[in-house]
């Protein structure tokens, strides 16, 4: 018996692997420089993703730059400020419920909020906004988890010289932490980065002929491309090879980001200070 | 002085901290608000138990002469859709998992257990879109050949990719679970006679079992909100069937596929929210439930 969970392992880790190597090789073979480079053109059937890689990034860094100021706040409160207690256990509840939200029900939100009541349009700033709440509860996890690693002895050593709660927390607490809540805040861009459903009404277009970046402006996206390229357009067969391409450029990406982040937190707890 | 400052930071940071639950109020509000309009325009009844879902459909009507809009808004095609095909992810997944938590919490040597949790991880992060082009182009013919079926998008395509992508929610949880359980109890089983699985499975796992439940309903919430492999790869057919080779189509990839061509403040459009509220309702209970065993059992440890 344990024999056959030994042997669950082995078979999900060779379809994991089947599947990255079938990606692998379908997509290499499409891209090059130019394709990273270019614009797509013909219909979508030639040139390149380069509006979509572009858009992806200002999507992922957008939705960070909202969330982790406010994740931090909030995750400095819950850890370094507040008592067990009411208050306490209904924000944890919110948090989690918050990151079990469906993706697409955070892209509808952002569709009548954002898009329609605020007036923002299909644009990056309602792209990023609403991707920045999907990933505002990995921010506070991970910054939490961060604080609560930081040895009470810290904190006592600079009460103890005079320091209030605050200084204590921001010069002595916060940097202590930072490699761990960098670590999150890489996780989130991952996360935020192949997202498809909340930019789907939000943010994403199909086909852009100029490359255009502005708050205001429409974004592609990798994901959004390969969706599209799937399922939209009159040249299935020439879009399907761009898809592995794209497909191929996304998982690469997303894959590095979150291998980053994974190998930071295994090296920091190797070679922990204190 | 001081005192006054840190008592308003501390304000301050309260409130940052209490917007999770804001932004939580917000996405309910916002559905509500959205939604409720649906309730005037068509017959909530008939919207729970209608069994066709045709957005778009128009009737003759004999007495004008004209053909009118009669959309059909029924939930249960899709939500018959959505349950199924998580189920069946489920079935697929759950022993797959829990095999893997048992071999990472008891059986693999420490070097192993730290190579294969990170992949797991890796796993975890790759994006549903690449998983719905997996299922698009290399599942799809898989089973069109396998069963001879005229497109390989249906629902057991779907359940393949979704099962992939619940695996290590529910494998990570329930590894927790199982190590969680203290090892004096394994040793009283050893030390009665038992062999290693027997105390595995009579002793551990029954300890462990509040976590491995709590484990499934949480990977049931992730699966039954999975978009864009659903979108992608469940086929899109609306007729409520039982043969997991038919194309279906969930709520999720309803609201997704339709969104774009509803009319802004139409009764379709209020549909979808009603569609999308249904759907927070259910994981956002299922997550609460989760959290209540959970927390249930480790009372009772303690």
């Amino acid at each position: 018996m344990f024999g056959l969970c030994g042997l669950s392992v082995v078979v999900v880790f060779g379809m994991l692997l089947l599947i990255i190597v079938f990606i692998v090789i379908e997509g290499a073979g499409v891209i090059s420089w130019d394709f990273l480079t270019e614009m797509p053109r013909d219909g979508m059937t030639a040139g390149g993703i380069m509006p979509a890689l572009v858009g992806t990034l200002l999507l992922a860094v957008g939705a960070i730059i909202f969330a982790l100021p406010l994740g931090v706040l909030a995750a400095i409160y819950l850890n370094e400020y507040s008592r067990e207690g009411k208050l306490r256990r209904w924000i944890r509840m919110g948090i989690n419920s918050l990151a079990g939200v469906p993706s697409v029900v955070f892209g509808l939100f952002g569709l009548a909020l954002f898009v329609n009541l605020l007036d923002f349009g299909m644009s990056l700033l309602a792209g990023s906004l609403t991707l920045g709440l999907l990933v505002l509860p990995i921010i506070i996890r991970a910054t939490e988890e961060a604080l609560k690693t930081i040895p009470m002895s810290f904190r006592e050593a600079s009460l103890a010289m005079g320091a209030t709660r605050w200084q204590t927390t921001i010069k002595v607490v916060l940097p202590a932490a930072l490699g761990q809540i960098l670590t999150g805040v890489i996780l989130a861009i991952g996360r935020a980065a192949g997202e498809t459903a909340p930019i789907l009404f939000t943010a994403a277009v199909f086909y852009m002929r100029v490359l255009r970046v502005g708050l205001m402006e429409q974004v592609m996206a990798l994901p959004y491309h390969i969706y599209a390229l799937m399922t939209e357009g009159i040249h299935p067969e020439e879009q399907e090879a761009m898809a592995y391409g794209t497909a191929l450029v996304l998982m690469v990406l997303v894959l590095l980001i979150n291998g980053v982040a994974i190998w930071m937190r295994i090296r920091s707890r190797k070679i922990k200070k204190w | 002085m001081k005192r006054n400052r840190e008592s308003f930071v501390k304000t301050i940071l309260a409130v940052f901290a209490v917007l999770s639950l804001v932004f939580l109020a917000g996405i309910l509000i916002t559905l509500l608000s959205q939604s409720l309009p649906f309730l005037g325009e068509y017959n909530f009844g008939e919207f729970l138990t209608g069994d066709q879902w045709y957005p778009t459909q128009e009737e003759f009507n004999e007495e004008t002469g004209e053909w009118e809009e009669a959309p059909r808004f029924g939930l249960l095609p899709l939500l018959w859709a959505s349950v199924y095909v998580t189920l069946m992810a489920l079935i697929i997944a759950i022993p797959m998992s829990l095999g893997s938590a048992i071999f990472l919490a008891e059986i693999a040597p420490p070097w192993l257990r730290d190579v294969v949790k990170p992949i797991i991880e890796l796993l975890a992060g790759i994006p549903s879109v690449v998983f719905g082009f997996v299922g698009m182009v290399l599942i799809g013919p898989f089973l069109k050949d396998l069963f001879d079926i005229p497109i390989g998008l249906c629902g057991l395509n779907a359940a393949i990719i979704l099962a992939f992508m619940a695996y290590p929610t529910i494998t990570s949880l329930a590894e927790d679970a199982i190590t969680a359980v203290p090892n004096d109890i394994r040793e009283a089983s050893l030390a009665i006679g038992a062999n290693r699985w027997e105390t595995m499975s009579r002793v551990v796992l029954p300890a462990a079992r509040s976590g491995i439940y709590s484990s499934i309903i949480l990977g049931f919430g992730r699966v039954v909100g999975e978009t864009m492999t659903v979108l992608m790869v469940a086929g899109g057919g609306t007729a409520i069937t039982l043969n997991p080779l038919k194309p279906i189509r969930p709520m999720t990839a309803t609201i997704a596929l339709e969104m774009g061509e509803a009319v802004q403040g139409g009764v379709h459009y209020h549909a979808l929210f009603m569609l999308a509220l249904v759907l927070l309702v259910i994981t956002l209970g299922f997550n609460l439930l989760a959290e209540r065993i959970k927390r249930r059992s480790s009372l009772r440890a303690r």
